[in-house]
């Protein structure tokens, strides 16, 4: 096996493409070391990007945020204006394992790992996240959505990196939430979850809304039908209702030892219902 | 394997060492470079004991290549006491009786370090919220709880 440190992304790109056995993107570590140790990936070469120029930066761009691909969570909870324009996000990063997972973990590596219980990703999938992706024939951005196809895969090719996350600028009266259910108060993985991100116009009314759930299908779920039906509420009891019922039907979870299907569908529609209320409050909604 | 030579700083002086790519910083720590201080009680990043502190940040050494230590400042448990001298933290787990078997208090001590450089004036519940990747198996948590809220209140008003 070899480690390797490139300072450039082409350097990294480069290494990817041209490696021969199983080849490994190091970030934090915090699943690919767990993954290493249980034996379930045996790379022959590690690439730790940590080294690379601008990918452990945050900046704020004319169009929004741009989160380096090596910014440990820890590092984006402490950031006021990424805070401030999308808590949603970074109350969903910041819950991801305890204060010395925080240390190390990034928000890329947890859409890259492709857990459907991965708690970033309903949040960046709700905010409309997009990722910039370099790689052998140059770079390209994709919504979020498209990066993870199933637990575990994901649609990157050989020699593609994520290099940054895309927030975008935030309009006035917009908020984002995501919530989880777990049996315990910390350190655990999400029996379901959601994320919301809505805007409002100026009377209050629901202008845009996203919706997307986490650990009830093999993949986050982004439920445009969710999202639609809250454009022009203001959130009345009939709306969550609607949208609780939404949620719950578009819920393809599975029976494990951390919650039955029945239970997962119930706790979707429920978490909807309280996340977009946050969100909404947030937004500056009554 | 070619091996991979480091050189780093831990607990202010500088180190160097070889080691495989694989290998993890706790394993460098205790195998290589005699410094036990940080023990593995899982190996997955679940139980805290290998807590030690990277450029200012707290980490699970068991989940640290040894190689990516290279230009780092590592702080472990060692580095905590200033000759014989105890640190408040060391000396309020010994006062109130803070560990038992004594495996998981490295790791404790070095994040309830971290916690109170961070947040000197931490709630009960923000320690408990800021410890929750430490885990311990004999105290009941309650005692080491106490411990760190004391040290708080000490380290204030020094
Ligand atoms: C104790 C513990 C508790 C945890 N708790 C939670 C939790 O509560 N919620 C949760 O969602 N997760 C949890 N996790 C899982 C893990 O911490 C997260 O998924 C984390 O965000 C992974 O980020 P990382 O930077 O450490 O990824 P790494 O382990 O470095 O990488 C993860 C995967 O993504 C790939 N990758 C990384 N970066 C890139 C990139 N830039 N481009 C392309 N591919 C890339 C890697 O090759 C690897 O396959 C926990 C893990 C541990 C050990
Ligand atoms: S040994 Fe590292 S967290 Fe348990
Ligand atoms: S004192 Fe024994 S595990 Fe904590």
């Amino acid at each position: 096996m070899r480690y390797i440190r490139p300072l450039s992304i082409e350097d990294a790109v480069g290494e990817l493409a041209k490696a021969v056995g199983p080849a490994a993107i190091l970030a934090g570590g915090s699943d690919l070391l767990v993954r290493m140790k249980g034996g379930f990936i045996e790379p022959e070469l590690i690439v730790d990007i940590k080294r690379i120029d601008g990918l452990g930066d945050i900046t704020e761009t004319a169009e929004g945020f741009r989160i380096g691909a090596a910014v440990p969570c820890a590092v984006l909870g402490e950031n006021k204006a990424v805070r401030k324009a999308w808590p949603g996000v970074v109350e969903a990063a910041n819950l991801i394992g305890s204060k010395q997972v925080q240390g190390r973990c990034t928000i890329t590596g947890n859409l890259c790992n492709a857990s459907p219980a991965a708690d970033s990703v309903p949040a960046l999938v709700a905010a409309g996240a997009k990722a910039v992706v370099a790689g052998p024939s140059g770079k390209r951005t994709i919504a979020v959505e498209t990066v993870p196809t199933g637990p575990g895969r994901t649609s990157l090719a050989k020699g593609e990196i994520i290099e940054a996350i895309l927030l975008d600028k935030r309009p006035e009266h917009a908020g984002d939430a995501y919530l989880r259910f777990i049996p315990r108060t910390e350190m655990d993985i999400a029996v379901v979850s959601a994320g919301v991100n809505l805007t409002l116009d100026e009377h209050g009314a629901i202008k845009t809304a996203r919706v997307a759930l986490g650990a009830a299908a093999p993949t986050v779920l982004l439920v445009e039908e969710a999202g639609q039906v809250l454009v022009g509420s203001k959130l009345d009891e009939a709306t969550l209702e609607r949208l609780a019922k939404i949620c719950s039907g578009a819920c393809r979870p599975i029976d494990d030892k951390r919650g039955t299907i029945e239970f997962r569908r119930k706790v979707a529609g429920v978490l909807a219902r309280r996340v977009a209320a946050i969100a909404y409050k947030r937004a500056g909604g009554k | 394997m070619a091996g991979v030579a480091v050189s780093t700083t831990i607990n202010g002086d500088a180190v160097e060492y070889l080691c495989q790519p694989d290998e993890t910083l706790l394993e460098v720590l205790r195998d290589r470079l005699g410094l036990t201080g940080a023990k593995e009680g899982c190996g997955t990043g679940d139980c805290g004991a290998c807590s030690v502190i990277v450029d200012g940040r707290l980490v699970c050494s068991c989940l640290v290549l040894g190689a990516e230590a290279e230009g780092r400042k590592v702080e472990t448990i060692e580095g905590m006491a200033h000759g014989d001298q105890l640190h408040p933290l060391q000396q309020k787990f010994l006062e109130h009786a803070a560990l038992q078997c004594g495996v998981c208090t490295p790791g404790f001590l070095i994040a309830a370090k971290d916690l109170l450089e961070k947040n000197p004036s931490p709630t009960e519940e923000e320690i408990r919220f800021g410890l929750a990747g430490n885990l311990c198996r004999c105290t009941g948590y309650d005692k080491i709880v106490r411990a760190v809220q004391d040290a708080a209140n000490v380290m204030k008003g020094a």
